[in-house]
Parts: C-alpha cells; sequence; structure tokens
C-alpha cells in the first residue's frame, strides 16, 4: 500500500495513509464500523483463486461475466446485501433503512466516517454519483433494468451528508434487494471521467492501481497481462471483528488465469489455488479420492439456484418463414406432447449419470434450493413411458408397426435438441432424452453448438426446434425472475418478447408476476408465485429435469470458509477467511 | 521370399480385422446405442475359470455387477450369482453390411448378467460393441477417402506428369496450395455455415468427402514423378514412335507401371484417414451421439475426470494400434516387392 502511495499522490495523502498503515487496525475518529460475527481469524498471508478467464473489465457497471464479478466483487461493497447465509438482506454501507407504508419511498442511512480504498471520505454525494452512472443509459450497465420499476428510473435524492432517499413509482416487493452487488463508486475519482464522456473505459485492467478506488476488503494492486491479477489489504475497510481488529484478514489475494474447468480441477489438486468452485460432479468425484491425502475439504450443498430445463420453439415462425419448424409446432404446441415427453424423461437417471447423484430431479422451475419460495405441493410423477404413449394417442399421434411415432398426419416425429458444447453436463442430458424418447418411437437428434451461436439461435433467429438450457436465479426472489416468465422478457426462451401473451395461461403468468411484484406480504407475494409454479407445471412450457448441487472446495488452511447456494459460492465472505 | 510372408501375413491380420468389423454385429455382445442406466462406467469385465471352490471351468464365467445405489461409478462384484459365457446365442437383432438381419450373438451372457470386456461408458454401453460398430464408419469412412484421394491423385498426376508444361505447373502449383492450407479451420468453418439438420450419414459423406479431396496432394505429387520416368522409358518411347496415341499410352504403358505406388499409398493413407477420421469426431465435427465411431469413443476422454478415473476408455486408441501396424506393414511389404520387381 505505501508503495502505490509513493508514486502517485500528493504529500498529504500520503500522510494520512501511512498513519492507517502505523494505526492500523485501530479505527479513525469517528468511523462508523460495522462488527461482524465469524470467529476470529489471524492476520496475514494471501490465498490463490482459479478464474477461467481474464476478467474482460474492472468496473463494476459495464461487468456483464462472471469472471470479471467474482474480481470486482473483492474491491466494491454495496449499500444493502443480502447475506448469502441467510438469503435475506442485511446491513452494509447503510446502516439503518426505513420504508414508508405505501412501500414506494426507501431512506437509507449511511454509515459516517468511512473512507474509500485511497482513503477518501465516502457519503451521499458518491451514492448519488453511482445511481446516475448506473442509470445512465448510454452505459448500457446489465443492472439498469433491476433500478427501473414500473417503467420509470428509481428517482434517488440526498438528504443530507449521510440520508439518502429512493422514490419507486409503484411499490415494490423486495426493493431492497436490488440494492445488492450495485458499487458504490468514488465520485472524486470518476466524475471527472464520466463527464468527459470516457466513463465506458474507465477502470479496465491496464487502468494503474493508483486510479482505483472501492469500498470492498480489497484493493487494485497488480496485473500481469495472461497470468494474474493482485489485489492487496484495502486498509480502510469498513468492518471489524468482534475483537475490534478491521478486515479483511488476509493480505493479497491472488486471481490465477486457468482457462479451463479441468485444469482448474488440476491445479487445485496440485495445490497451485486455494478454493475452486463451479466444478462438475465427475470433478467432485475426482477430487473426493485425494482428499485427506492431500489437505483439502470439499463440500457439497445441495440443491442451488440452478434449473435445467429442455423447451420447445414455441415462437411464431410467420414472420421468419421456417416451414420446416413450422410443421412440427403443431407437436410442440399440443399440450399432450409436451406433457408425454416430460413423463417419458427419465430424471432419475439425469441424476445418477450426469450428476453422479449430486443433483436434485425438478419438476418444476423453482429448486429445493430456494426454501423461501418453492411450491411443494407441485407432483413428482416418476417416469412413464405408457402414461406418454396414452397422453400421445390421446392427441391423435400413433406407432407403426416398427414403432416409430407418426402424428396425425402421417409424419414421423423426427426433430432436434440443441446443447451448449461447452457444458457437458446438458450435453449429456440431451443424449440420454434421445434414449428415452426414442422408446417413444420419436427419432431425436442431439445438436451441439457453440454456446454463443446457440443463444444466437434461441433469442434471435429462433431457428430450432428444441434445446436443452439452464438459467441461474441471481436471487433467491422471484423478481429478478421476471425476465424469463413474463411473456414480454428478453429470456422468456421458448417464445421471448411478445407484444400480447400468446396464451390464457402466459397472460396468467404475466398478472401474477406483476402481482407479487408489488405486493409487498412475503405470504401473499409466496401465494401468488406458488400459482405460477403450478401454471409452469400444467403446462410444462420448459421441462424442468434436474438443480444440480453446489460443489466447492477449499484448501484445509483456509480458515472462515463458510460457502453458500448463491453465487458467488466461496468467496462472499472474503474479508473474513485467513490462513490458519 | 521373406518379403512375401511379410506381406501375406499382413494382409491376412487386415482381413481378419476388417472381416470382425464387418460382421460387427455378430461379434458384438450388444447393440451399441444399447444403454444400460444401472452401469455406466462398468469396469471390463473378469473372465473366471475358477469358482469360489477352487474348481475349474473350461467354459468361462463372470460375476454380476452390483452398482452403489448413490455413488453411480463405483461397483462391488457380485459373488452370488455367476453367468457362464455362452456362444452362439440369440439377442438383439443386427443387420450384416446392411443387407441381412439376424439375431446370433458370437458370445453373451444370460440376462440380467452384462459382459463388458472393454468396460462401458458413461451411459452404461458396452465399449466392445461400440469399438467394433464404431470401425464400421471410421474404417469404411478411411477405405472411401484414401480410394477417393488415390482416384483424384490418379488421374491429377497422371497428368501433370504426362503432359507436363503449363498443365504441370497448374496442378502441382494447385496441389502445393492445399498442401498448405489450413484444413481443420476450414473444416469449423464448413461446419458452422452447414445448416442444423444434416443428418448422420450426411456428415458422414461430408467427412470422408474433405478428407478424400484434401488428401489427393500427396499422392498427385508421387504419382506425377512416377508418370515422368516412366514416359521416358525405351518401351514407351518405342510405342510412341509407332504412332500410339497419348490414351494408349497412358493407359496401356504409364500408368500401370505407377500400381506399386498407388497400392503403397493405399496402405498408408487408409491409417493416415481413419486418424483424420479420430480427430475430426474428436474435434466434434464428426458423425454424433449415439453413434459410435472410433473418435467419438476417444473424445470421451477429453474430461479430466474420465481421463484420470476410468482407465479402460483408453483401450480403444490401443486396438488401433495393432490396426495401423498392419497397414504400415503392408505399405511396407508392397513398397520393397515393386522395388524388387522394378529392378
Amino acid at each position: 500500500m505505501a508503495r502505490a502511495s509513493l508514486s502517485m499522490w500528493a504529500s498529504s495523502a500520503f500522510l494520512l495513509a501511512l498513519f492507517v498503515a502505523i494505526t492500523c487496525p485501530q479505527a479513525l475518529a469517528g468511523e462508523d464500523l460495522m462488527v461482524t460475527e465469524n470467529p476470529l481469524g489471524r492476520s496475514g498471508g494471501r490465498i490463490v483463486i482459479g478464474l477461467r478467464s481474464e476478467p474482460k473489465t474492472l468496473n463494476p457497471v459495464l461487468a456483464a461475466d462472471d469472471t470479471s464479478r467474482d474480481v470486482i466483487r473483492c474491491m466494491t461493497a454495496d449499500l444493502i446485501h443480502i447475506s448469502r447465509e441467510t438469503l435475506k438482506t442485511e446491513s452494509a454501507l447503510a446502516k439503518s433503512w426505513n420504508v414508508s407504508r405505501d412501500g414506494k419511498q426507501y431512506t437509507l442511512h449511511l454509515r459516517q466516517g468511512l473512507h474509500f480504498s485511497d482513503g477518501q471520505p465516502m457519503n451521499a454525494d458518491d451514492v448519488l454519483f453511482t445511481f446516475r452512472i448506473y442509470l445512465d443509459e448510454k452505459n448500457h450497465s446489465p443492472q439498469r433494468d433491476l433500478l427501473v420499476i414500473g417503467g420509470k428510473p428509481v428517482d434517488v435524492r440526498k438528504v443530507d451528508e449521510y440520508t439518502v432517499r429512493f422514490n419507486l413509482a409503484q411499490p415494490y416487493a423486495a426493493a431492497e434487494r436490488i440494492f445488492d452487488g450495485l458499487a458504490i463508486l468514488p465520485a472524486h475519482l470518476l466524475e471527472s471521467t464520466y463527464q468527459g464522456g470516457g466513463f465506458a473505459h474507465s477502470w479496465s485492467l491496464t487502468t494503474p492501481a493508483s486510479q482505483f478506488a472501492g469500498l470492498g476488503p480489497f484493493r487494485m494492486k497488480e496485473y500481469v497481462p495472461g497470468q494474474r491479477v493482485i489485489l492487496e489489504k484495502n486498509p480502510f475497510y469498513w468492518k471489524k471483528d468482534r475483537a475490534g481488529n478491521r478486515l479483511p484478514y488476509l493480505d493479497e489475494i491472488v486471481f490465477l488465469f486457468v482457462p479451463s474447468e479441468d485444469a482448474q480441477v488440476v491445479r487445485f489438486e496440485a495445490g497451485d489455488t486455494d478454493v475452486l468452485s463451479r466444478f462438475s460432479a465427475d470433478n467432485f468425484a475426482v477430487l473426493e479420492k485425494q482428499q485427506t491425502a492431500r489437505g483439502y475439504h470439499l463440500y457439497d450443498l445441495g440443491a442451488g439456484l440452478e434449473y435445467n430445463f429442455l423447451f420447445f420453439n414455441l415462437n411464431d415462425l410467420s414472420a421468419k418463414g421456417r416451414p420446416e419448424i413450422a410443421k412440427k409446432q403443431a407437436w410442440f404446441q399440443d399440450l399432450r406432447f409436451r406433457q408425454a415427453v416430460s413423463a417419458a424423461v427419465d430424471r432419475d437417471s439425469i441424476i445418477r449419470l450426469v450428476y453422479q447423484g449430486r443433483a436434485t430431479p425438478l419438476w418444476g422451475n423453482v429448486t429445493p434450493g430456494n426454501k423461501l419460495w418453492i411450491d411443494t405441493v407441485i407432483p413428482h410423477p416418476a417416469q412413464s413411458l405408457d402414461r406418454a404413449r396414452q397422453l400421445l394417442q390421446s392427441a391423435g399421434f400413433s406407432f407403426k408397426d416398427d414403432g416409430s411415432l407418426v402424428d396425425p398426419h402421417g409424419m414421423p416425429v423426427e426433430f432436434s435438441i440443441l446443447s451448449s458444447s461447452s457444458n457437458a453436463q446438458r450435453s449429456k442430458i440431451a443424449t440420454l432424452i434421445q434414449d428415452d424418447l426414442g422408446k417413444l418411437g420419436m427419432n431425436v437428434h442431439v445438436v451441439s453448438l457453440e454456446f454463443r451461436a446457440m443463444v444466437d439461435r434461441l433469442l434471435n433467429t429462433y431457428d430450432y426446434e428444441a434445446a436443452v438450457m439452464g438459467l441461474v436465479s441471481g436471487d433467491a426472489d422471484p423478481t429478478p425472475e421476471m425476465n424469463v416468465w413474463l411473456s414480454s422478457g428478453e429470456t422468456h426462451l421458448w417464445h421471448p418478447e411478445q407484444a400480447k401473451p400468446a396464451t390464457a395461461w402466459e397472460a396468467e403468468i404475466d398478472r401474477l408476476m406483476q402481482q407479487q411484484m408489488v405486493t409487498l406480504d412475503y405470504a401473499k407475494r409466496k401465494h401468488l408465485y406458488d400459482r405460477v409454479q403450478e401454471i409452469i407445471a400444467e403446462n410444462v412450457p420448459v421441462i424442468c429435469l434436474a438443480s444440480p448441487n453446489i460443489l466447492v472446495a477449499a484448501r484445509d488452511r483456509v480458515g472462515n470458509f463458510r460457502p453458500a447456494i448463491l453465487d458467488p459460492y466461496a468467496l462472499w465472505n472474503i474479508e473474513q477467511l485467513y490462513l490458519h | 521370399m521373406r518379403q512375401g510372408h511379410k506381406l501375406r501375413a499382413a494382409v491376412l491380420l487386415l482381413a481378419g480385422i476388417q472381416s470382425l468389423i464387418l460382421f460387427a454385429g455378430f461379434f458384438a455382445p450388444y447393440n451399441s446405442t444399447a444403454q444400460d442406466r444401472q452401469l455406466p462406467f462398468a469396469p471390463p469385465t473378469r473372465l473366471h475359470f475358477f469358482d469360489a471352490q477352487g474348481k475349474f471351468h473350461a467354459k468361462p464365467f463372470i460375476y454380476g455387477l452390483k452398482s452403489d445405489p448413490v455413488n453411480a461409478g463405483a461397483y462391488t462384484v457380485d459373488t452370488a450369482r455367476s453367468y457362464p459365457i455362452e456362444l452362439f446365442v440369440h439377442g438383439a437383432p443386427y443387420w450384416i453390411a446392411g443387407l441381412f438381419q439376424a439375431r446370433i450373438h458370437f458370445f453373451s451372457v444370460e440376462a440380467p448378467g452384462k459382459v463388458f470386456l472393454l468396460g462401458s461408458d458413461g451411459y452404461g454401453r458396452d465399449q466392445l460393441s461400440r469399438f467394433l460398430y464404431g470401425g464400421q464408419i471410421s474404417l469404411l469412412a478411411g477405405l472411401i477417402a484414401a480410394a477417393l484421394s488415390v482416384c483424384l491423385g490418379i488421374l491429377l498426376g497422371g497428368l501433370a506428369g504426362f503432359y507436363g508444361g503449363w498443365l504441370d505447373n497448374a496442378l502441382m502449383r494447385g496441389a502445393e496450395l492445399f498442401l498448405a492450407l489450413p484444413w481443420l479451420y476450414l473444416l469449423f468453418a464448413v461446419r458452422a455455415v452447414l445448416p442444423l439438420h444434416i443428418t448422420q450419414s450426411q456428415v458422414f459423406l461430408l467427412l470422408v468427402a474433405v478428407m478424400g479431396l484434401v488428401g489427393w496432394a500427396r499422392p498427385a505429387r508421387l504419382i506425377r514423378g512416377v508418370v515422368l520416368s516412366a514416359k521416358e522409358r525405351n518401351f514407351v518411347l518405342a510405342a510412341r514412335g509407332f504412332g500410339a496415341s497419348d490414351r494408349y499410352l497412358l493407359f496401356r504403358h504409364v500408368l500401370p507401371q505407377t500400381s506399386g505406388v498407388v497400392l503403397t499409398q493405399i496402405a498408408l493413407l487408409i491409417p493416415q484417414f481413419v486418424l483424420a477420421e479420430v480427430t475430426l469426431t474428436f474435434l466434434g465435427l464428426g458423425v454424433g451421439e449415439p453413434l459410435a465411431s472410433w473418435g467419438s469413443l476417444l473424445s470421451s476422454l477429453q474430461q479430466y475426470s474420465v481421463l484420470s478415473s476410468y482407465w479402460w476408455m483408453f483401450l480403444p486408441a490401443v486396438l488401433l494400434v495393432p490396426l495401423f501396424l498392419a497397414y504400415y506393414m503392408a505399405a511396407d511389404a508392397l513398397q520393397e516387392r515393386f522395388k524388387s520387381v522394378s529392378l
């Protein structure tokens, strides 16, 4: 830290930094630090973490990919945070907040006397500046959508130096959850860049460390192209443990660029990295064998928030002119056909063969990991080829002598399922489904495509028949899922961006989702969202298949390691991690 | 004489392997796409001759496998029940060369026992059956591609060598271009623009066509060299002096002299093209699931978990070694034989 100061700063800032370096971990006068409840740790040391790719940017407003966010999360902080442990909101930079009775006005009281990692004070002006940036359409922030409520961007007002008021156009359930992950930016560093129009290029990987400042536990130290990013302890961080030691405990975090999952597993096994997450059950089984010998521990946290499903192309193709696919849509649009496919899929085999038992079969879109919202009355029928055959026959399909299935017009039932070639699990699921549906006399092809090519077909060209996909809820709340279930949503996968709901049940889902968003009472919201889940289970626009368990691994020497099922699974409490 | 032995041995070995693959349905105990979801990644089944009492059985038998209900891929041998290996048993129907349907399998065990001599893959499919069936695709692709590229090579190399001049120049520069192009990336590009709904047989034809078209340059250059020297030989010049037409000269006197090179090239090219199929399928450009080819058998080795946990998944690669050796042996023997003839 002192080194960075020497090269860049004016002497007064340097003296302040030096003062802090000497007096750490005691608090500065007037600092309102948050006290954490974690078991006490030991200061010092560094941990090494593998990153799947180089972060594309270190700018929290622009970052859209996992690796960028993983690094940025260590360097920034939000006003109100979702606790990864309880999945509920907790105080962060905002010490407390009040909601007006109509649910449209939020008043946040900031912690006083906090400083950015460059030693400059943080106050309401930084918050105002931050929201101006996030809401500026020119910046194309992926989080901007969350801040537009009822068609209007949230209105942010400064009340005093440490109080900010947010006005929403309509009541919004779980509005406090939208603050999670919105990094408060330093106006003193970025204001002039923003005014000058250079914001889109600010805070890239090559930006000098002295030009970064955040409120996270760590701050930028060094970037070596193609190899690693190193973060160092932020001496101004605003949390302390029960003994009054300022967090974080670690001196440094090293993010190594390790390009593939398999390579990450090998590097972790070899002891090059300390924490591993986002790996498959196959690799879990490989790592398990060496667990005690190599001094690491594997965690199976049970079902996460990822749900994998099969769906059919239900788009209106009249404008796209794809007669081949349109002909087959007569089958896909028939509810009995979709139900038959759902009945024929052997979910237990998917769990065993694809996930080595480390997954949960799904019949609805909410995973068991989302305990607050799952509708437990949705039935779990076992695989039944007989029921599938009955459904198909009732829909006018018939079986030829050789067992192959033909539709009411005598056309053989043949279609292809897309899967992403980068996701071995989903390709394997598709192959199992191919075999299951083969038993119904359907001639199914599996086509593996590169992920972006596949998404282009699903969301833009609609040139596909069926696909296996997975989505991960960003939060254990229904509202971030609006984009998927609203018929006008961009990720309403089977028929995105409808001008008007194509079916009565989609209209019903629209109504329920809109209503749950403005209902403030949890029990009432739960009732509404239960109905959504039931409609989805009844109409099977997506045939839900499985939810993989969250698998994480860490070396034994990492203390306070408490992985969670919400992203980031392993490093959410990085300020509390320490080395034994 | 010793060369003759070598050639005969190589040809016999090749004929043996090819007929195993031609009659894959007969020699394979199971259908190549039949899944047994209770037995994913089952290790190769051990044949036993002695039972628990130490009694010898002339007819080998196997024990059943019990899979762990939680941990798929973990097995215990169930010695309570044994299944003798039966020869010439009735099983799943199959086609021989797409012409005759039959049900007799060379060997198998009584259900619910399963014999996986090379283990099973992640879907519980018999690796031996997949290897034999996979050979039909890979070897056929190799044979057709080799025939195609050698035919093209004879045609273009023959013309270039025989006529010389600008034609020779143009064809040989073309050949050099073909040798220099980065074909793999071109292939990726071709696959990307092809429609989604491409059937397995179309993929196969594409594979063969691409390998054959890419492969013509090397044989063409060799054949051109032979033609160049052949057309200057005395009896060819004499025939030309008697007024023989180009066509007559080429087919009657010149091209027959290339037969040694052609046969040797074919023997060399087949394993090369089989390997090319393996590579292309390994990279996801070959026939897709659930069909087996040698490339798709090996492609699961791309995953670290398979690579490190299931050694029998390497066996198909090991089995390819004798096949390739036999081809190279044949090529070697052919070359020596024709060298001695031409001397």
